[in-house]
């Protein structure tokens, strides 16, 4: 287990006070001007040594994401802006850091924003996180009035300001051109790649979008050095990482925790166990509702790490972890899932706009047995046909719980039919 | 996707009151001059705040005006974002997760409860205009299941029981306190802190100093 000394979010529940008197006491904005001082190239290498991941979901590298910023000035504004629309299922990390430790985001923002190169920073929350915004929005008049961001931002000689952007209830603009969209006042509908937000993103100026997380464990990396945070993990999967934890555990909960620590042990030490115990385990979502969901059997080994659940045909995705124990309707809670997708579809793409409503009838049908059995063959190649034939990647994640379910749980689809046929024939019969 | 139809009838004159007017402009001083464009989805929240929780096309007119935009470029933007009410709902929008790590923990019930407490259907406002009910996809309160949102506020870790009686303080005009239902800190575990038990003493930070000598030296 993690030890608390390593932990970055020392005020995670809450617990102490999290305006900025608070934070300046758990050291959050220590030595932020020495860390300016370092320069751009040195913060971008030693965030590329620290093989710091992006926690929103994709795992892309940070340091080689803020190396793709035009090293020049370009003459226009360069941005970061910063993904706070915490939508995907079973994710609610963020929202602890915003509203418990929001200056440790802040200086994240500045250190970050000055390692790009930007001018200016744009948070994106999501527009139900009222309260999240209220916090946030005063800790960053707390951060200006004592001169930690504005002019001159830490006495560093930067200048830099923050600016908060709340959405209106759309799970697509966590997509970050789709964000930037929205940011522009527009529909949230995903742009085509290339050009990448980092050649022309926000107001077709240079941007990077990062998630809250990534860029809130940014400063710690630079104070405590590359080293202490390579020494947790594994490598490619290195640092600290907060899972949120939900569904069938005796005590749900979000908790930081280091990086490939095994699944059953998570759950097991911080959640509370598995509800009727760890072998009363169907499955679990390990990565937020767009990762395919793994059996018990895969569960009892399986590290919480990137590479280890891409491994294992799943993904770390943003590390919300659904545990669903052996009373789970699993067709059903993956049907639940497919109305989310079909629900929060931009529209924009015919194989996502048609394959999410497509696929969540036909789901809707299996969870009665109501189907038959080439049809599980048919929603498969269905879930083939969305995915990768979209502009974005909600396509991808509309289809990959199902392929799950499918890889996992076939024979439990099949007596699902047959049952129903058994019980229905006449109906059967009928189709 | 959000399946959009406007409200029909006549709305009255909307104009933003002097207050608004001042949050507003401080509004869309927050984007470059010639991007004021982006300040359309808070305004539209501003709007639909004096409005009753809802946007008439009076109130969508008067946005696009005041932010020089054709009036389609923000129906585009009201009809498409859920939070933007297009009909008129109760002074006490219940809105019920649905999503997965709710649902294991019995969000179809919650919205039964709410059904049977309030004798309205999904998408209605009963006939005293106090409550209007929906179901929403995921909030993102999870470690916190099951939820509902009701206007800004969360209300977590819900029994029907507790949602009932929510439902009861507030038809009779009392406040109810957001948050877990439970007393539980945000998302921490029910049963007690498994780390961060102690308070760790660290040196009060310094924004303007140096690194510590290892890490300014990369080590």
């Amino acid at each position: 287990m993690l030890s608390d000394k390593n932990r970055i979010f020392t005020n995670l529940y809450g617990q102490d006070d999290w305006r900025l008197d608070g934070a300046l006491r758990r050291g959050v904005w220590d030595g932020t001007k020495g860390m300016i001082a370092l320069g751009r190239d040195e913060i971008l290498q030693r965030i590329k040594d620290s093989e710091l991941r992006g926690r929103g979901g994709a795992g892309f590298p940070a340091g080689l994401k803020w190396s793709f910023m035009p090293k020049q000035n370009t003459g226009r504004p360069h941005y970061l802006v910063v993904n706070a629309d915490e939508s995907e299922p079973g994710t609610c990390k963020d929202r602890e850091i915003m509203r418990n430790d929001p200056q440790r985001l802040l200086e994240g923002c500045l250190v970050a924003g000055f390692a790009m190169g930007a001018t200016a920073c744009y948070i994106y929350i999501r527009g139900e996180f009222y309260d999240e915004t209220v916090r946030l929005q005063t800790a960053i008049d707390e951060a200006y009035a004592a001169g930690l961001i504005g002019k001159n931002a830490c006495k560093s000689g930067y200048d830099y300001d923050i600016y908060l952007h709340r959405g209106a209830g759309a799970y697509i603009c966590g997509e970050e051109t789709a964000l930037l969209e929205s940011l522009e006042g527009k529909k949230g509908q995903p742009r085509l790649k290339p050009p990448f937000p980092a050649a022309a993103g926000l107001y077709g100026c240079p941007t990077t979008v990062n998630n809250v997380e990534t860029i809130a464990v940014a400063p710690e990396i630079l104070r405590r050095g590359v080293a202490w945070w390579t020494g947790l993990g594994r490598p490619k999967n290195t640092g600290t990482k907060i899972f949120s934890i939900s569904g069938h555990v005796n005590q749900p909960c979000n908790v930081e925790e280091e990086m490939g620590i095994p699944l059953k042990e998570l759950i097991e030490t911080h959640a509370g166990g598995v509800r009727g115990g760890w072998n009363n385990l169907l499955a679990i979502i390990p990565g937020g509702s767009s990762v395919p969901l793994i059996p018990k059997s895969i569960c009892d080994e399986v590290l919480m790490d990137f590479d280890s659940l891409r491994e294992v045909k799943s993904g770390l995705g943003t590390a919300a972890v659904i545990v669903m124990d052996k009373s789970t309707d699993v067709v059903a809670a993956i049907a639940n899932l497919a109305h989310f997708y079909m629900h929060e579809s931009c529209g924009q793409c015919t194989p996502c706009r048609e394959g999410t409503g497509w696929m969540w009838r036909v789901l809707t049908r299996m969870v009665r047995g109501q189907a038959s059995v080439a049809e599980i063959d048919t929603l498969l190649d269905v879930t083939y046909q969305v995915e990768g034939h979209t502009i974005c990647a909600l396509g991808d994640a509309a289809a990959w719980p199902i392929q799950g379910l499918i890889r996992h749980f076939r024979p439990e689809l099949e007596r699902r039919i047959l049952d129903y046929r058994k019980h229905a024939p006449a109906a059967a019969a009928a189709e | 996707m959000k399946v959009t139809s406007y409200h029909k009838g006549d709305a009255g004159e909307f104009v933003f009151t002097a207050d608004n007017e001042t949050r507003a402009k401080a509004i869309v001083a927050r984007y470059p001059e010639e991007r004021r464009t982006s300040a359309v989805m808070p305004l539209l929240d501003l709007a639909q705040r004096q409005n009753g929780g809802w946007l008439s096309r009076e109130a969508l007119n008067y946005v696009a005006n005041y932010l020089e935009m054709a009036p389609i470029r923000v129906y585009e933007v009201a009809s498409f974002y859920t939070m933007f009410n297009l009909h008129p709902v109760g002074t006490h929008l219940v809105q019920v997760c649905r999503t997965t790590p709710c649902w294991l923990n019995g969000a179809a019930v919650l919205t039964e409860t709410c059904k049977k407490r309030l004798g309205i259907g999904l998408g209605e406002t009963t006939p005293d205009g106090t409550f209007s009910l929906v179901e929403v996809e995921c909030l993102g309160a999870c470690a916190n299941a099951p939820m509902v949102q009701i206007n800004d506020h969360y209300y977590e870790d819900l029994t029907p029981q507790r949602l009932t009686e929510i439902l009861d303080d507030l038809a009779a005009g009392k406040e109810v306190p957001s948050g877990s239902q439970t007393g539980r800190m945000s998302s921490a575990p029910a049963d007690g802190f498994t780390t961060l038990k102690d308070r760790l003493a660290r040196k009060p930070a310094d924004p303007t100093g140096d690194l510590p000598d290892a890490a300014a030296k990369g080590a």
